[in-house]
């Protein structure tokens, strides 16, 4: 198996005048491999989020290496940065602020296309097909955003991460603010396309339960720290930190 | 056991559309009822109606809510105004939203007494103190000093909670009061919600889609879905042995923590 995702030594500092500086992420170091489905959970304010915007280079590093098939992303910019984003997309917590409000889903999502390339007619065809991936019908192209429900909407957003194929798919709490029964549906359509399409997932949600069901392994965040990691089972079993036992008793 | 709230026949609209139809049920003193549903399912506006705050644009439009040989719905504003905070206790989901962030959490409270009843300031200090101390609150005072924003989440929640209950309510309307918080958090407002039963003898109607915190709370459970009742009886019953379609599906797809 082959490392996609490598994350060695992030840290971040946040500095703001007149105030201490905050490390919301703290020395983190792990990796996914080709094919993995990786959970990240912990409380708010753990530092799960932090660790997302790094790696998708949405907030720049204050230490540490990033490296994606190999190759060290942490410092790039610009025309090079496109490059990374054919191999790795994201999928947010709200699709509906993830659309732009006066754009169509179809254009959102032929967007990506478009800009790597492809023509705009072909985009657009592409892009129905996508949707009809997703489970929505390629009539949905021409929805507005507060057109369609959550999940729908959720699911849209998956289709335009997919889009242009790339290898790793982030999903920051992409389930959690739909019901529970559309949940359910976007967690099958997520295994679907990872055997259709040897995706590999970085699922960040703070529902102990869903990662369970979910992924293969699991790290605990604590206090911008990784405070525990293995396979879900093994580390809702056994928890070895004093932390995670808690976190998991309070389970409901 | 005596009633507290009844709902019959409730039909609910929202600029003539309906959205919760033929509803009824009742709550007896400190029982708790849960009432589950999916977004959009009418769930918070069931609990709305009796507090009356569903707007200008949502109206019963059939049925009667009976709270002491009262219809709520008939009632008007200035009468209703009596029986929210002294008889009806209502929780937000943001509790600390709902909060003025200029004022202290002192004079907020203090605000909420002096509506309602005639107090001197260092007796209510007093009561606001013992009530904090009560839900759990190692330093009262610095609770009452601070701003809102200063405080937690779940600190704010519970603060929310505390606040509702200083006037006494015999009913607390609590809708979705733990699903911003973190679990550890979210257990803690759990047990706090239940020493309130325990110690007031307060009924609960808890609104919420965490499946979780009925099993935990809630004595009987209603289970709503596009405004009609799918299922309603003890919960124990209704999560062992569903009987509606829809009640084992929405059972079926909430994500267990094998242990």
């Amino acid at each position: 198996m082959s490392v996609v995702l490598a994350a060695e030594h992030l840290t971040k500092t946040f500095v703001s005048q007149g105030r201490e500086n905050y490390t919301a992420v703290d020395d983190v170091s792990f990796s996914v491999e080709s094919g993995e489905k990786l959970g990240i959970i912990g409380e708010s304010g753990s530092g799960k989020t932090t660790v997302v915007n790094m790696i998708t280079r949405l907030l720049d590093v204050s230490s540490g290496t990033i490296r994606l098939d190999g190759e060290d992303i942490t410092l790039k910019k610009g025309k090079e940065l496109k490059e990374v984003y054919k191999k790795m997309q994201m999928v947010f917590q709200t699709p509906t602020e993830s659309f732009d409000p006066r754009r169509k889903l179809g254009d959102g999502i032929a967007e990506s296309l478009i800009n790597y390339g492809m023509k705009k007619k072909e985009a657009m065809v592409k892009a129905g097909q996508l949707l009809e991936l997703c489970g929505l019908e390629k009539e949905y192209a021409a929805r507005y955003p507060h057109e369609v429900s959550g999940g729908q909407c959720q699911r849209a957003a998956i289709a335009r991460a997919i889009a242009i194929d790339p290898r790793l798919l982030i999903l920051d709490e992409a389930t959690s603010a739909l019901d529970v029964t559309i949940q359910k549906e976007i967690l099958e359509l997520l295994d679907k396309l990872k055997t259709e399409r040897n995706m590999t997932y970085l699922f960040i949600c703070h529902d102990i339960a869903l990662v369970q069901q979910f992924c293969d392994r699991v790290l605990v965040m604590h206090q911008g720290k990784i405070v525990e990691e293995g396979t879900p089972d093994e580390v809702i079993r056994n928890p070895k930190t004093e932390y995670t036992r808690r976190l998991i008793e309070s389970v409901l | 056991m005596t009633e507290v709230i009844r709902y019959e026949h409730v039909d609910i609209s929202y600029k003539g559309k309906r959205v919760v139809h033929d509803v009824s049920f009742s709550v007896e003193k400190g029982e708790i009822l849960g009432i589950v549903g999916e977004s959009g399912s009418g769930k918070s506006t069931l609990i709305k109606a009796a507090m009356g705050l569903l707007g200008k644009d949502g109206l019963v439009t059939r049925g009667d809510i009976w709270y002491k040989g009262m219809d709520l719905p008939d009632l008007k504003p200035r009468e209703m105004r009596k029986l929210c905070g002294t008889e009806l206790g209502m929780i937000f989901q943001t509790a600390g939203s709902s909060f003025c962030p200029i004022r202290t959490v002192r004079a907020q409270l203090y605000e909420f007494m002096t509506e309602h009843k005639k107090i001197k300031a260092d007796v209510f200090e007093n009561q606001a103190e013992e009530l904090l101390e009560k839900f759990g609150f190692e330093d009262p005072k610095r609770v009452l000093d601070s701003y809102p924003f200063e405080l937690s989440g779940g600190m704010q929640q519970r603060v929310g909670i505390a606040a509702a209950m200083l006037l006494n309510p015999k009913i607390l309307m609590a809708d979705e009061p733990t699903s911003a918080l973190d679990v550890t958090v979210q257990k803690q407002v759990v047990e706090e919600m239940l020493m309130v039963r325990e110690t007031f003898g307060t009924s609960i109607v808890l609104v919420t889609h965490n499946m979780g915190v009925i099993r935990a709370m809630a004595d009987k459970v209603l289970i709503l879905h596009e405004g009609e009742i799918m299922e309603y009886g003890v919960t124990e019953e209704v999560f062992e042995h569903p009987e509606s379609v829809y009640t084992k599906k929405l059972l079926a797809a909430v994500p267990k923590l094998r242990r």
